[in-house]
């Protein structure tokens, strides 16, 4: 596995620039976190809204949603797996009962990422909580002043609302973007990358280099090439921030 | 009126559709758990029935038996049990001493090395796989217990943070009154700041165990032999070992399944505020 130490150089991350498997898994990846990352904050902020309202039950239905979410790893995957099995999962059975004929999902190259995304909805529950969190903490004094000025339900939502909460969407937005670039377990149990690559996850790739190719070094440039990726989005999301985040003058420093 | 008596029925309207939101939410969340729990307790024959049967009829417990006693399943939880208390242990001790430090012990170095600290809660796990892989294979610790334990006892970010933020919500004139009384800076943590941290403490606690259960990657690379497994390697191996005859172990499979998330469900159950309190410091207090 680990034999004699050999200086390659950058040759690694030349095989890496030729190598359309990891073109691949960073199309599978990139694809991924761009549905997952900003459907799953859609979803979790409804929830949250919805919770917020004043509705009997409400401490149920927090906790029905967020059970999911302490579910994570293989068990969960395994039921997703047999929730999409063509033949005989729930999920087809759901559509059969509107009418729809159901498609292969996990079998269906153009389907398998659509599909491991709506899972990934199903434990969003953890950034529901800190939504709701956040909604709470909105003072109250702002919706009546929006009230008296005429505001309605959105346009109190839009503009008092959001701004308020945007700095725990913007942490969600970067962890949430963070974790989706290092998809495994789903991958690895439900898929093993397939069909046809495409759901080759860029970490279930950096696996397979390192574990079962034995290619321990070109894993560790892929690993590089995860860091860096990650870095840059965060950076990005930190840069644009400015625009959209709201920052109250007298807020007292992260650290 | 009419306008009040609109306003009342726009107002009930409202209110439909936020239940009718709420439930559908809901149906999304636990049908899936349903969904495993029934098809434990199906035989073979009624797991691939369609239309799908909801109820197991006859119902079969013996799928539990099986996955109890012919196959070990109840020795990879107890090996996870294992992992994860020795995890929980390891974090208490380390992370604790590590916030307070950082807390109250003040050096020109406090500052740099906890943005350090901070930063590698960045850091995705999957950066540093190789490296700890190679290591521990240095050590020849791969195949044991010590590989997926022993990190703990050096401390994990997120909980060091958690625990530092909570030590300096204490009031100073408490250890003030401890050190009056000839307490050192040891007995100041012991007697006084760990008793008063007891729910912060218990978070921790919490968080460790269930990362530590529900952790497949760590177990994946780092065990080999096959009565050393944990609960969700052992779920994955089954999982990936089928082929041919996958049709007959779905019921077993989500057998296991349902055993696994059983303790996660009743920790949550007992401990549900740590729960929403941690996640919210995670989310908000930064």
């Amino acid at each position: 596995m680990i034999g004699d130490k050999v200086w390659v150089g950058a040759e690694n991350y030349q095989t890496m620039v030729a190598d359309p498997l990891f073109w691949q898994s960073l199309k599978v990846t990139g694809v991924y976190s761009m549905l997952a990352v900003p459907l799953g904050v859609l979803f979790a902020l409804g929830l949250a809204v919805l919770l917020n309202q004043k509705i009997r039950g409400v401490n149920l239905y927090r906790t029905i949603f967020y059970i999911p979410s302490v579910i994570s790893g293989v068990a969960a995957a395994m039921l997703w797996a047999w929730i999409f099995s063509p033949e005989f999962g729930v999920m087809n059975a759901a559509l059969d009962l509107v009418g729809i004929e159901g498609p292969k999902w996990l079998y269906d190259p153009e389907l398998v990422v659509p599909a491991l995304v709506m899972m990934s909805l199903w434990s969003v529950g953890g950034s529901m909580i800190i939504y709701l969190a956040a909604l709470q903490g909105v003072p109250s004094e702002l919706y009546e002043a929006a009230t008296v000025d005429g505001a309605g339900w959105w346009r109190r939502f839009w503009h008092v609302t959001l701004p308020q909460i945007s700095p725990v969407l913007f942490f969600t937005l970067v962890t949430g973007m963070i974790n989706s670039f290092q998809t495994f377990t789903q991958a690895y149990v439900m898929t093993n990358g397939g069909p046809k690559n495409a759901s080759l996850f860029f970490g279930l790739y950096l696996y397979n280099n390192a574990f079962r190719y034995m290619k321990m070094g070109y894993a560790s440039a892929l690993a590089w090439t995860l860091l860096l990726i990650v870095l840059a989005l965060t950076l990005l999301t930190f840069v644009t921030a400015r625009f959209w985040v709201h920052q109250e003058t007298d807020s007292g420093g992260w650290v | 009126m009419a306008t009040l008596s609109s306003q009342s029925r726009a107002r009930r309207v409202g209110r439909i559709l936020t239940y009718a939101a709420a439930s559908s939410g809901a149906m999304f969340m636990l049908v899936p758990f349903v969904w495993m729990v029934t098809t434990s307790l199906k035989a073979p024959a009624q797991v691939f029935a369609y239309p799908i049967e909801w109820i197991p009829d006859p119902v079969k417990w013996e799928n539990y038996r099986y996955v109890t006693s012919d196959w070990p399943f109840l020795k990879y939880m107890l090996n996870s049990a294992l992992v994860a208390l020795l995890t929980v242990i390891g974090s208490l001790i380390s992370c604790s001493l590590v916030a307070y430090a950082f807390a109250r012990l003040k050096s020109r170095l406090s500052r740099p090395l906890f943005i350090v600290m901070l930063s590698t809660m960045m850091l995705p796990g999957q950066v540093t796989l190789i490296p700890i892989f190679i290591l521990f294979r240095n050590l020849g610790w791969i195949d044991s217990f010590a590989s997926l334990v022993v990190p703990s006892f050096f401390g994990t970010a997120f909980y060091i943070f958690m625990l530092r933020q909570f030590f300096l919500s204490i009031p100073r004139e408490l250890e003030d009154a401890a050190r009056m009384d000839g307490c050192g800076t040891w007995g100041v943590f012991w007697h006084v700041v760990l008793p008063l941290s007891r729910s912060a403490l218990a978070a921790v606690a919490i968080f460790a165990f269930m990362a530590a259960w529900n952790d497949f990657y760590g177990p994946l690379i780092l065990l080999s032999s096959e009565g050393k497994r944990t609960a969700a390697l052992a779920l994955a191996i089954f999982n990936s070992a089928k082929g041919t005859d996958s049709g007959n172990r779905m019921h077993w499979a989500m057998a296991a399944a349902t055993l696994t998330i059983i303790p996660t469900l009743l920790i949550f159950y007992r401990a549900q505020k740590y729960f929403v309190q941690g996640i919210v410091f995670k989310g908000v207090e930064k």
